[in-house]
């Protein structure tokens, strides 16, 4: 699937030689990453790999030291956070980062924000194109509630719902931004099974149905290895190796990075 | 204008006639928006998705299924399949792929209409079973752009075949309704079958219209009425309001967003009739009740307190006396306070009536309701007589009889077993392809024989006692009734099922399925962990809860009847294990088979009773599962 549309469409997000040091510890080295268009690319690696650093580089949070990032063949290394949202990256934090207080339905229509375009007056006035706006960008985030089959909890505050059913209310806002590139920072940690293969089945359907890039970080290999298109591994700032799932599997330096030196 | 003799001649009248054809038809909620149908557009669907079907091949007496819940567009699909002189057949849409293969394989169904991915994979799985299906058809097109099966089409693609065809062909819809008579068979609903395998019921337009006649000649109906329509399409009454009722009256059927939001979308709805399952009420009072228990002192002390003052104006009621004054100005101030909020909450401030049926509803469960001046009424009736024999009026409505028959509906009772017999237009045509069945059900004089035992009171209404084999004697010779004893256990918030046995033996004794929601709660109350299901049973401190409940149980049933051991289950009695019917009617017969240990425990005196049980799993997987169940003398 991945190898035919990756000839057919260009790279998505490319990486050159980042670096990033904080103080005297350097957590991520010259690293380089290619991801094609419309493929799930996964980042594993043990803990303090600096695979969050890594996604925060992309999403804009923090600027690398060294090297590039290039999104569709331009160069944002530069570019705050709110101007790669509004190019279409779009991100899930690794904990949970919604308005408590407000509900499902108001948390989606935030992830709207970077679209919106009527002034402070007109909205005031609710007349208009300001009211025209405000029915499309419902629209918008009733379809995402029913992709991510939310409909019951529409109302709902999000402090309130489960774990599991914050993390998917995280990722409608995520998709409420229409992003072509989503970064998922361990949309499955501390999730049941239940939840995970969940989860996993909603990762799948907006890669396919809206054709999303994703970047992934995942501890669980089990998910990583049954979803990817791509593989890279990062160890000590490090990326120690990259391609299909089956490759990086028997990658020695990989088993080594992840259960130590093999016994004799 | 005469009146139509045909549903399909129902849906014409309603799209040209001033009265209806702007009026609405059906609703459906969707992206948080409840989008309306009128007649008009109504019958526009389903002419191109019938000249879509008819393009495709489907011929008259060809079956229909529709698999899914309550949309639109799966209504449409069913009278499109009648427009056509064909048959709907609509099948439980939690049943498992096996269980669909049996009903879709015998009714030889060529059209399934499903309502999304889960559903037609589910029939994809069984494809190599139905040799007669010739297209899957889909509503909802979520992750069903890349299949390539070559017999699965869209619900729009069909409508967009059947524009095209109607093009071509001016007034070959009209023509084929035309040839539609009234004895033709409209439906055939599988009936949820407590014993064995289930049977076709085949319905013509004929027992259908007549049969929603008489209810619309006994309860007030009214063009501007609404409807929820939630639920199981496959269920007679679900057909009988959301497709007959709508069709002949004119009023609105609502589908609800999902199965979730039922509830909230009733509320937002107040739909002015219900027609509900016991289980549903069931359900209602379990929350109810567990909410309440959630809410602080005062609150709770307030909604005890009126609770003790509907049940008392209900009683005095049910006596004839009158209410006296101090009594009815507490109702007062608890309509005020409770009844009206309460109604409110669950959707029901609009409702004029409200009916159980389809199974007994235990008597203080109802009562429960009617205090809270819900207007709570039993319906008798089954899938074989359209699913009506007797309605309650307002003014007789009480738990203990199911009301007079209707006027058109002669009800006789057997001398044998006391088994309540029907004659009526209502009543069916036969079961398919299976004459010996029918020629057992429906005599030479045309009484259908029900199998419920019943009798008729002195003011001439119906009484049902149970299923006429279901009612055993004790080994002392008094007579048993299990339902009797369920329906008591049930009315406790702590008790979801329960299984009563007594037949031949010396005293009753019982299975209790706890409600997992209910003694959940009640455990963290307690600061009592537990891990599932299987766990919670398993508590001795569940079993004392239980044992207490039974206690005061036992209190209500006369001396001989009590229940003398009982022990609880570790899993819910399941439809997908067979131990229920799809509308959650024990299936008596397999359940004593599968549980003999059990019974042989409770009878051979024994401690305890390793259980060795398989489970089915929703997506039709099996396992098994070992438990230790320790059974308890009831006091």
């Amino acid at each position: 699937m991945s190898a035919q549309r990756e000839e057919a469409a260009g790279t998505k997000l490319r990486v050159e030689q980042v670096s990033k040091n904080f103080g005297g510890v350097r957590a991520v080295s010259n690293v380089n990453l290619d991801v094609p268009e419309g493929t799930i690319y996964s980042i594993i690696g043990p803990n303090g790999a600096g695979k969050t650093t890594l996604l925060n580089m992309v999403s804009g949070f923090y600027h690398p030291d060294e090297g590039t990032v290039q999104l569709d063949g331009q160069d944002v290394t530069r570019l705050k956070p709110s101007e790669r949202a509004a190019r279409g990256i779009a991100r899930t934090f690794q904990n949970i980062a919604l308005f408590q207080g407000l509900t499902v339905l108001q948390n989606l229509l935030l992830g709207r924000h970077v679209h919106m375009k009527s002034g402070v007056l007109s909205s005031l006035l609710y007349w208009g194109p300001a009211q025209r706006e405000e029915v499309e960008h419902r629209r918008r985030v009733e379809e995402i509630i029913d992709f991510l089959k939310l409909s019951d909890l529409r109302g709902q505050q999000a402090g309130e719902l489960a774990y599991g059913l914050r993390k998917r209310v995280e990722l409608g806002r995520a998709l409420a931004v229409d992003p072509t590139l989503l970064l998922l920072d361990e949309p499955m940690a501390g999730m049941n099974q239940e939840e995970k293969e969940e989860m996993v089945r909603f990762v799948l359907d907006v890669n396919e149905e809206f054709g999303t890039t994703i970047v992934l970080i995942e501890h669980d290999m089990g998910v990583v290895m049954d979803i990817s298109d791509y593989v890279a591994v990062l160890d000590q700032g490090e990326k120690i190796s990259e391609g299909a799932p089956d490759t990086v599997r028997a990658d020695p330096k990989v088993v080594e990075a992840y259960l130590g030196a093999e016994h004799d | 204008m005469p009146e139509p003799s045909t549903l399909p001649g129902y849906l014409l009248r309603n799209a040209t006639d001033p009265a209806f054809s702007s009026r609405p038809a059906i609703r459906e909620k969707n992206y948080g928006i409840w989008e309306t149908y009128d007649w008009q557009s109504y019958e526009k669907n389903t002419r191109e998705f019938a000249l879509g079907l008819a393009s495709l091949g489907y011929q008259r007496d060809d079956k229909l299924s529709v698999l899914g819940n309550n949309r639109p567009r799966l209504y449409w699909a069913q009278i499109a399949a009648m427009c056509l002189g064909g048959q709907s057949v609509p099948v439980y849409q939690d049943a498992i792929a096996s269980e669909l293969s049996f009903v879709l394989s015998h009714s030889e169904a060529k059209v399934i209409v499903a309502e999304d991915q889960e559903q037609v994979d589910k029939i994809l799985s069984i494809r190599d079973e139905l040799p007669d299906l010739k297209w899957l058809i889909y509503d909802y097109d979520r992750g069903l752009g890349g299949y390539e099966e070559d017999i699965v089409k869209s619900f729009a693609e069909v409508q967009a075949l059947g524009r095209d065809f109607g093009a071509g062909n001016q007034g070959f819809f009209e023509d084929e309704i035309a040839k539609c008579g009234a004895e033709d068979i409209a439906l055939m609903a599988y009936t949820s079958g407590t014993t064995g395998q289930p049977k076709g019921v085949m319905l013509s337009h004929e027992n259908l219209i007549e049969t929603t006649r008489i209810f619309i000649e006994n309860e007030d109906i009214r063009p501007s009425d609404n409807f929820l329509a939630y639920l199981p399409m496959a269920w007679i009454g679900d057909t009988l309001y959301s497709n007959c009722l709508s069709f002949m009256v004119g009023c609105a059927c609502n589908c609800p967003e999902s199965p979730e939001t039922v509830e909230r979308d009733g509320r937002e709805l107040g739909p002015t009739g219900i027609l509900a399952a016991p289980r549903a009420w069931e359900g209602i009072l379990t929350s109810l009740q567990v909410r309440s228990g959630d809410s602080t002192p005062l609150k709770r002390a307030v909604f005890d307190y009126f609770c003790g003052v509907a049940e008392a104006v209900e009683q005095t009621k049910l006596e004839g006396k009158p209410l006296p004054f101090l009594l009815s100005l507490k109702q007062k101030i608890g309509e005020f306070m409770v009844y009206g909020p309460v109604r409110d909450q669950l959707g029901l401030r609009r409702a004029r009536w409200c009916y159980t049926g389809g199974a007994p509803l235990g008597p203080d469960t109802f009562r429960f309701f009617r205090g809270f001046g819900i207007n709570l009424k039993q319906v008798y009736g089954m899938t074989e007589s359209c699913g009506l024999v007797s309605l309650q009026s307002a003014d007789t409505a009480n738990p203990d009889t199911v009301g007079e028959p209707c006027t058109g509906i002669d009800v006789s009772i057997a001398e044998e077993q006391s088994e309540v017999l029907i004659r009526s237009k209502g009543v069916f045509k036969g079961y398919y392809k299976q004459d010996d069945k029918t020629h057992e059900a429906i005599d030479e004089d045309g009484w259908f024989h029900t199998g419920d035992a019943g009798m008729i009171d002195e003011r001439g209404h119906l009484v049902i006692v149970d299923r006429a084999k279901d009612v055993g004697k004790l080994s002392d010779g008094t007579v048993f009734a299990p339902q009797f004893v369920e329906l008591k256990l049930k009315f406790s918030p702590y008790i979801n099922e329960a299984v009563a046995f007594g037949d031949e033996q010396p005293f009753v004794s019982t299975m209790i399925a706890i409600d997992l929601e209910a003694v959940g709660k009640w455990a963290e109350k307690r600061s009592l962990p537990y891990t599932n299901y299987m766990d919670l049973a398993q508590k001795p401190e569940t079993r004392a809860l239980i044992a207490e409940e039974i206690r005061q149980i036992n209190l209500t049933l006369p001396e001989v009847q009590r229940i003398k051991r009982f022990l609880l289950l570790t899993k819910d009695l399941d439809a997908d294990d067979n131990e229920v019917t799809r509308t959650r009617k024990l299936r008596r017969s397999y359940i004593t088979e599968k549980y003999a240990p059990v019974l042989n425990a409770f009878y051979g005196g024994e401690s305890s009773v390793d259980l060795k049980l398989d489970v089915t799993f929703e997506d039709g997987s099996r396992s098994q599962i070992d438990s230790h169940l320790v059974i308890e003398e009831a006091a």
